[in-house]
């Protein structure tokens, strides 16, 4: 996935389509309070300086797929991994909830269930059916629309195909109304994300880590971390 | 055996609390139950509503039960590892308190890893870490390191203590049911006798390297991890150091009490707890050198991810927790250890240290939660009724354990007293 920083107008619509492609329930503000707000893809914003010299950034933040991924490693019943096509995958019938993965993840952005999931009732019928409800004590976090990834490939293998560039994309790209979001295969590399990483703005988050995050940011100028 | 009934006249005192029970000890069990009981409520409560009963979020996903499991692993450390030791070395002043330091090392270890039950998000599937092991992860290699200890230390604590069930099936005949299959068989004849020499000559050895393995492996749950003033190679020695400092204090506090309560004061003499308490001492130098060290290499590291760590526990918000344990742990310890070890400054010194302790666990585990990498995602944490009532069933329930194990076996091993006597004798 590629994200474009200079592009990106904060608008969360990314956030929202995130959240109604994947079940995840909205906890109100207590939950949000107690850290619980769950955010497969989350939006950062930051204003830097004071007025009158004022500059506001925003910065999507969704699983860094990374080809390293520390938290696989430390799960001690093998309830993620990272699966051939290099997605780091949760599977949620073997999770026990020990949450080891989330305390190694550097980016913070796997999730726990503390409660039962729950939703307005006029929302209930709106839950997309190929996703998992995810029930309490177990982690969960984002898989790039794993279900279209699946949907497609089973197309394609009908077809006896690979999966064409641009047929399949996860909820945040398609809905990114500034186009600022681009998914794709980045062993391709004739495909855009492939050329778009090795743009001269391209910059991964916390390369030091050697963590190989599969998420490239595109940004003009200096990026600092915080 | 015919003298049988002259040890036991000999060594009255020391079998008294398992005849008598007066009105403190059945207040006490019942308050100490009912604590225990309450926990067992909250646990029920928590299991079918969510871990969200906690006051654990994000970042902060792990955190009352983390710090128990490693504090009550680390009590366990010394009992077994200090018995076994003074034992390899022929120090014979360890005679008198070998027995409770094994028992402390069964129970923390039994309270320890419980919470890592109340800590999983789905408590009944924990013996999936043994179906579907994980090689890599160090939590594997916990639950492997400390169910090993757990057995070791098990059949360490009950191999010492057959000749005196032997003595009890004897003495006792209305327990006889109880003690009867537990004392093996045993009529102290000589073979018996030889190959009881040698298998407490076998688990005296391999009780240390797994005690040392257990709390390696634990710090290793941090260790190998990348959040922030974790990922450190000293963990290992300065959680092992920890461990055997909480422990050595948690013995002494036993100690003081079984005498106090049990009216051991012929056995248990000034003299034994004063070794007790250089030996604390040199673990006290050694705590401060450990966390000087980590700390400094931190500082002088300079990783602005470290330095926000370290400096929310220097002068941050957990700053006069920060300072309240290194008081505990070395300020109030180390000159009383040094100028006067009696039985009043001993105890006083373990308390601190012993709380001391459960603070550095909880200074180890939350700060590098709350300032995770990302600075965006900081956040707070402040344990809910849930984590206090755990807390509090656990100190109850290892109390609860001393208080009733007490009752059914001797706490001094009058074997090991008798034979000692005896060797005395003949030198004289």
């Amino acid at each position: 996935m590629v994200i474009d920083l200079d592009k990106c107008t904060g608008c969360q619509a990314c956030v929202v389509a995130c959240r109604q492609e994947n079940n995840i329930p909205a906890l109100g503000e207590k939950g949000a309070k107690l850290g619980r707000a769950k955010f497969w893809m989350n939006l950062i914003s930051e204003v830097k300086g004071s007025y009158p010299d004022v500059e506001m950034r925003f910065f999507p933040i969704p699983c860094m797929h990374c080809d390293r991924p520390p938290c696989t490693k430390v799960c001690p019943v093998a309830a993620t991994y990272k699966n051939p096509e290099g997605i780091v995958a949760q599977v949620y019938p073997r999770c026990i909830g020990v949450r080891m993965c989330i305390a190694n993840c550097p980016y913070t952005v796997r999730y726990f269930n503390w409660h039962e999931p729950t939703w307005p009732e006029e929302y209930e019928i709106g839950l997309n059916p190929d996703v998992y409800k995810r029930r309490k004590g177990i982690t969960e976090k984002c898989n790039f629309c794993i279900q279209r990834i699946r949907k497609a490939r089973m197309v394609a293998k009908k077809e006896k195909r690979k999966i064409r560039e641009g047929e399949v994309v996860p909820a945040c790209v398609e809905t990114c109304p500034s186009e600022a979001l681009f998914f794709g295969d980045l062993n391709d590399p004739k495909s855009q994300v492939s050329r778009l990483s090795k743009s001269r703005r391209a910059f991964r988050l916390m390369e030091d880590l050697g963590t190989e995050p599969k998420v490239y940011y595109l940004k003009e100028g200096e990026w600092y971390d915080g | 055996m015919t003298d049988s009934e002259a040890t036991a006249q000999k060594y009255a005192p020391i079998l008294a609390p398992l005849t008598k029970a007066g009105w403190p000890f059945w207040l006490v069990t019942i308050l100490l139950s009912a604590i225990v009981l309450w926990s067992v409520f909250t646990f029920s409560w928590q299991y079918v509503w969510g871990l969200g009963e906690t006051g654990m979020g994000h970042p902060v996903s792990w955190a009352f039960y983390l710090v128990n499991f490693v504090f009550f692993i680390g009590i366990s450390h010394a009992g077994a590892l200090v018995s076994a030791v003074l034992r390899i070395t022929h120090a014979r002043w360890g005679t008198p308190f070998g027995r409770a330091a094994e028992a402390v090392t069964v129970f923390a270890l039994a309270a320890g890893p419980t919470n890592i039950l109340f800590d999983l998000g789905r408590s009944i599937r924990f013996y999936w870490v043994a179906i579907h092991a994980q090689f890599k992860s160090p939590l594997l290699w916990d639950f492997t390191c400390i169910m090993t200890y757990f057995i070791v230390s098990n059949i360490f604590l009950y191999v010492l203590m057959v000749p005196d069930i032997a003595l009890l099936r004897d003495r006792m005949p209305g327990r006889r049911w109880f003690y009867k299959p537990l004392s093996l068989g045993w009529n102290g004849t000589e073979k018996q006798w030889l190959s009881l020499g040698k298998i407490i000559g076998f688990l005296c050895i391999a009780v240390i390297p797994v005690a040392v393995s257990v709390h390696t492996v634990v710090s290793w749950v941090f260790g190998m991890q990348t959040q922030p003033m974790w990922h450190s190679s000293i963990f290992a020695p300065y959680f092992v150091t920890g461990a055997i400092f909480s422990g050595i204090a948690t013995i002494i506090i036993v100690t003081i009490a079984l005498r106090r309560v049990y009216h051991l004061e012929q056995y248990m003499k000034p003299y034994h707890l004063n070794n007790l308490g250089l030996l604390l001492l040199v673990f006290t130098l050694l705590w401060f050198y450990f966390t000087f060290t980590e700390h400094l290499v931190a500082g002088y590291g300079g990783d602005s991810f470290e330095l926000a760590v370290l400096w929310s526990k220097l002068t941050g918000e957990f700053a006069p927790l920060f300072w309240t344990m290194v008081t505990l742990c070395f300020v109030i310890p180390f000159p009383i250890l040094v100028f006067r070890r009696t039985v009043p400054g001993l105890l006083i010194a373990s308390i601190s240290i012993v709380i001391g302790m459960w603070l550095e666990r909880f200074l180890i585990i939350i700060p590098s939660f709350c300032q995770p990498r990302l600075p965006y995602l900081r956040g707070a944490y402040m344990p809910s009724w849930v984590e206090w009532s755990m807390t509090a069933g656990l100190f109850a329930g290892f109390s609860l354990a001393f208080v009733l194990f007490s009752k059914f076996f001797p706490v001094i091993s009058i074997w090991e007293t008798e034979k000692e006597d005896r060797e005395k004798e003949k030198i004289d």
